[in-house]
């Protein structure tokens, strides 16, 4: 049922500049991801508004509880390897974003979920300070957003 | 060509929990070597993971997933002896592609 509303509106999308970011993105077409499409434009940016534009989000983005983190420290003694665990409780979830606010580059990681995949993910991370950690969650169309502060005692980029 | 990939994916409920460890330096490109050279950032860009011909989960990862990822996810519709397929591709290139099966 999502597919097929993905499909059409990739068919319908080519000239509309909204739709044809999100679809760039690769957020709108997770089965088509064999294409190997990587955002560069959401990796290379530097601030959380240019990140979240260039992952298809808008000023519309929601702060949800019903995204939770898990095994994800309140300290992390390493920042070269930080758990991050992201559940999202919204129906519909199609993708889960990892963006980490005081790297140099924020987002980490984008997860395409999709139906019969669970919204849930756990990866590892590495992070240059103390820093909010977002959970950028993208259900139905529409993107939420949960904060988590980890602190961190050694950086994990050299520094 | 890098170390295989250690896969495990286990069958709970009605759900396959996948989890994976992969061999990849993933170096950030903001390191520098001894003589002061910026070390060029090499890391893995794409991730798919397929069972029975049908994408499960796809990700694209920046350069600050964590040096030899992990990843960990479950999917509904997986049954035992099914194979799971898991793909990654680097910014240079590089891919492997390893499977398992479901236990």
């Amino acid at each position: 049922m999502i597919d097929r509303r993905r499909r059409t509106v990739l068919q319908s999308g080519g000239s509309a500049t909204l739709l044809g970011l999100l679809a760039a993105t690769g957020w709108l077409k997770p089965g088509e991801a064999r294409a190997e499409a990587w955002n560069k434009g959401a990796f290379d940016s530097h601030s959380m508004p240019d990140a979240m534009k260039a992952l298809g989000g808008t000023d519309s983005v929601v702060p949800s509880k019903d995204i939770v983190f898990f095994q994800t420290p309140e300290i992390a003694e390493n920042g070269a390897v930080v758990p991050i665990g992201i559940t999202s409780n919204i129906p519909k979830t199609e993708s889960i974003a990892i963006l980490i606010e005081k790297n140099p580059n924020l987002l980490a990681a984008v997860f395409d979920l999709p139906g019969g995949t669970e919204p849930t993910v756990s990866t590892r991370v590495k992070m240059a300070q103390t820093s909010n950690i977002y959970a950028l969650v993208k259900a139905d169309g529409k993107y939420y957003v949960a904060t988590k502060e980890v602190k961190v005692t050694l950086g994990g980029c050299g520094g | 060509m890098s170390d295989p990939m250690k896969i495990r994916a286990s069958l709970v409920g009605d759900s396959t929990e996948v989890k994976v460890l992969m061999s990849h330096e993933m170096e950030t490109g903001q390191r520098k070597d001894a003589q002061g050279q910026t070390i060029p950032a090499w890391f893995i860009q794409n991730v798919v993971v397929t069972h029975n011909g049908k994408t499960v989960l796809a990700a694209q990862w920046g350069t600050a997933v964590a040096k030899n990822p992990f990843l960990s996810f479950k999917f509904k519709g997986g049954a035992k002896g099914d194979k799971v397929t898991i793909s990654w591709t680097d910014n240079r290139g590089d891919k492997r592609t390893d499977e398992a099966v479901i236990a």
